[in-house]
């Protein structure tokens, strides 16, 4: 009964139907104060951010609205806005997933003409990543991708390859450790870690056309090692339950060899007291099969809302997100990754943040997830048979199989 | 007023004489008093209702392959029926890993956990009750030790089990204590389900608990006190006394929590994100409408109504949980229930709301 009223509320906020056109080019050239939006900013960066903007642009002010720290609220929260054609989000800061699902919507003002973002100097995949259907429609704020730690007191040089790092499990045994660990519980991460996998093996989840071409024998390898080594503890057990926090809380108790995770753990794991490893860990580019393995895309964007009335303030203030010294800010502050290549080889910050080459090279190396409208469904056609395979209770090849049958149905 | 009172007065004059009495006369004043709450609850639950059921005969809006925008979907006749109950996505069965496919699951693990878990605190609820009702030193201290896990919000709740359940949680120490290798809490088939259970029980037991209790307390002790008379045994007294007697209210309690398990959800969505099987049908909602099937979720919501409004029809057709306390001209013969029991299920009534 409650489950129906609330559809029933939802969904007749959209009455009007809120497909089309939105996304025309109306107001491009509107001026005047503008709302950002975006998600709890737990590291403090917002506030200073908008005052430098503020101070620097008195008759153009920008109010900051904070969302709650969940990324599924703060999709309901986006949606609920753009169903009601709210012109009050005029920049919303989007997970790299949602882009194209808001873009076919026609919530997200297009890039392009008199709106056009320049975007030399960003790193290629995050740029890739706010396009759909050939046409931009965010500026990446920032963006992720994951590492290996590993407990560099115990293991000398990095394992290059996936077989490497297997045979280092010894070392992991000897001392009563749980030997790698990444996050294979059933929720988002669950999929940035299966795509991480069957990606190593060559294979592809979707093919440049956006069609799922995830049913491969590459893919069923990936899943096949997973698998594998779940099954004869080099994975430990409890490993089905990670999220980023669990795999990181073992890491910092000392008691795993190799984590696979993202560059937010690089400060936590050094500074806090608690944290067992300090100075004894070190990161690493993902194994691959032969050399260096592809990370999954994570991070933001920021986009214009099509309803927005000040569309011309709008995109200064994405480009002023992007800036080099803003960029540079968010990463020193919040270890937010930045989205332009040159701060990556500033000397004076790889010398105080060294781990900033391997996530530069992480990030190069990244493969987004599949970039389509429906991504929700595509999610969950990972998630559910990847959980499956891993534990043994379906087929490498049978995941393979129903994950792209999964996923063909999710666009019809 | 009067003109009204004069009125209705005049209006019940041909009717038989035992309609008159204490509710003679109060119909159409009554309905004046009552309007206003009806056109409230018709805007805010009959409008919804009506407008979920007519969405859900509705397309939801699919992909212009040309334009790769969005465009609304037009009628869909009974698709979004046949999408959950037939398992067809389209022309094609719905493959594992769609949210359609899960249906069966969630349906049967939602009765599942209907079934266990009520039967489980009817059980612990009469026995909890009967301690509750003995006259003991330190009464009151444990009534309200009983009482404290409902007072606790269940999303609070769900987070104290998530990290009880944890995998270097308490439970598993303890079970490692007694020689039994550690479970996946949240993850691992059975025990995700026995792990919602637990905290379900846990939590709603002492509401259960307390409906039964109030319907002890009505009990007039002479009864008991004729039955020993009588020579009965404990069992006797129990099985031919108390539990007759506590019938009504026990069968609110049930109710309740029947309908409440039945469209459950913050706390397999927070205890084990439906990891194991335990999406339950309501989870399997708002997942629907995470994913933008607004129109299909609503056929599914539907769905999830009628199961609830026909469970909770047997319940008060033939289960005896008669929840409205009917006025004496209308009661029915084969009610036999004692002069007890109305208050109580009316009393049940306001504290379930």
């Amino acid at each position: 009964m409650t489950g129906a009223v609330a559809v029933a509320l939802v969904a007749s906020a959209c009455g009007g139907g809120s497909g089309g056109s939105g996304g025309s080019s109306a107001g491009a050239s509107g001026r005047g104060p503008i709302t950002y939006v975006q998600g709890k900013d737990n590291a403090g960066l917002l506030a200073p951010q908008v005052a430098r903007w503020n101070a620097a642009h008195p008759t153009e002010k920008v109010t900051a609205k904070e969302q709650s720290d969940k990324a599924d609220q703060q999709h309901d929260d986006l949606v609920q806005h753009f169903q009601a054609k709210d012109p009050s989000y005029d920049v919303v800061a989007v997970d790299v997933v949602w882009t194209a699902e808001f873009a076919a919507k026609g919530w997200l003002t297009p890039l392009t003409g008199k709106l056009a973002l320049p975007t030399t100097g960003f790193l290629a995949p995050t740029v890739k990543a706010a396009t759909y259907n050939k046409t931009l429609y965010a500026a990446p704020t920032s963006s992720d991708g994951a590492m290996l730690y590993y407990r560099s007191d115990l293991v000398k040089t990095p394992p290059k390859t996936i077989d490497e790092m297997w045979s280092m499990c010894s070392i992991a045994k000897k001392n009563g450790m749980d030997c790698f660990a990444g996050q294979f519980a059933k929720y988002e991460g669950g999929t940035c870690n299966a795509t991480e996998w069957m990606n190593a093996y060559g294979a592809k989840v979707v093919d440049d056309a956006g069609k799922p071409t995830v049913d491969s024998p590459e893919a069923a390898k990936g899943l096949q090692v997973l698998a594998d080594h779940y099954k004869n503890g080099d994975i430990p057990k409890q490993a089905i339950t990670y999220q980023e926090e669990q795999s990181r809380q073992s890491f910092e108790d000392g008691k795993l060899l190799f984590l696979r995770n993202w560059p937010y753990v690089y400060n936590l794991a050094s500074t806090d007291k608690s944290s067992k490893v300090i100075g004894k860990f070190a990161v690493a580019p993902l194994p691959g099969v032969s050399g260096p393995g592809t990370s999954t895309l994570g991070g933001h964007m920021a986009g214009i809302s099509a309803f927005s009335k000040n569309k011309a303030t709008a995109l200064d203030f994405l480009k002023f997100l992007t800036s080099p010294e803003e960029q540079k800010t968010n990463m020193e502050k919040g270890s937010l990754a930045p989205v332009l290549e040159s701060i990556y080889t500033d000397p004076a910050l790889v010398s105080k943040y060294p781990y900033l080459p391997v996530l530069k090279e992480s990030i190069t190396n990244a493969v987004s997830r599949p970039v389509t409208p429906f991504y929700p469904a595509v999610s969950q056609a990972i998630q559910e048979n990847f959980f499956a395979a891993i534990q043994g209770q379906k087929t490498p090849q049978a995941a393979v199989k129903d994950m792209q049958a999964a996923m063909q149905s999710a666009g019809s | 007023m009067s003109a009204v009172a004069q009125s209705t007065r005049g209006s019940t004059k041909g009717k038989p004489p035992k309609e008159r009495g204490l509710h003679a006369g109060q119909g159409r004043q009554g309905l004046l008093l009552v309007a206003p709450t009806l056109v409230f609850l018709a805007i805010i639950i009959i409008y919804p209702l009506l407008r979920a059921i007519y969405l859900s005969f509705q397309k939801d809006e699919g992909l212009d392959p040309a334009t790769k925008l969005f465009v609304s979907g037009g009628s869909a006749g009974l698709s979004n029926y046949t999408h959950w109950l037939l398992q067809k996505c389209g022309n094609v069965d719905c493959p594992p890993g769609t949210i359609g496919a899960l249906f069966y699951d969630a349906l049967w693990v939602t009765l599942f956990f209907t079934a266990v878990s009520v039967i489980i605190e009817v059980l612990l609820g009469i026995w909890f009750a009967m301690i509750m009702n003995r006259d003991f030193k330190g009464r009151g201290l444990v009534r309200a030790a009983i009482l404290i896990p409902w007072a606790i919000p269940t999303a609070v709740t769900a987070k104290l089990w998530y990290f009880i359940f944890a995998y270097d949680g308490i439970a598993n120490r303890l079970l490692g204590g007694v020689g039994i290798s550690p479970r996946l809490w949240t993850s691992d088939p059975w025990s995700a389900k026995f792990a919602i259970i637990i905290a379900d029980v846990w939590k709603t037991t002492p509401f259960m608990a307390l409906l039964i209790l109030a319907g002890l307390q009505l009990i007039p002790g002479d009864v008991y006190e004729a039955a020993q008379i009588d020579g009965a045994s404990k069992w006797q007294t129990f099985v031919r006394i108390t539990l007759p007697l506590v019938k009504v209210p026990l069968m609110v309690a049930v109710l309740f929590r029947t309908l409440d398990v039945l469209r459950i959800y913050d706390l397999p969505a927070i205890l084990t994100q439906g990891a194991g099987g335990t999406t339950s049908l309501s989870m399997l909602v708002i997942n629907q409408i995470r994913q933008g099937g607004f129109n299909n979720a609503s056929a599914l919501s539907t769905l999830v109504f009628l199961l609830i409004a026909f469970t909770a029809f047997l319940f008060i057709r033939f289960g005896g949980a008669d929840v409205i306390q009917r006025p004496p001209s209308s009661k029915k013969k084969k009610d036999q229930e004692p002069a007890v029991g109305n208050p109580v299920a009316a009393n049940a009534t306001s504290m379930g709301a």
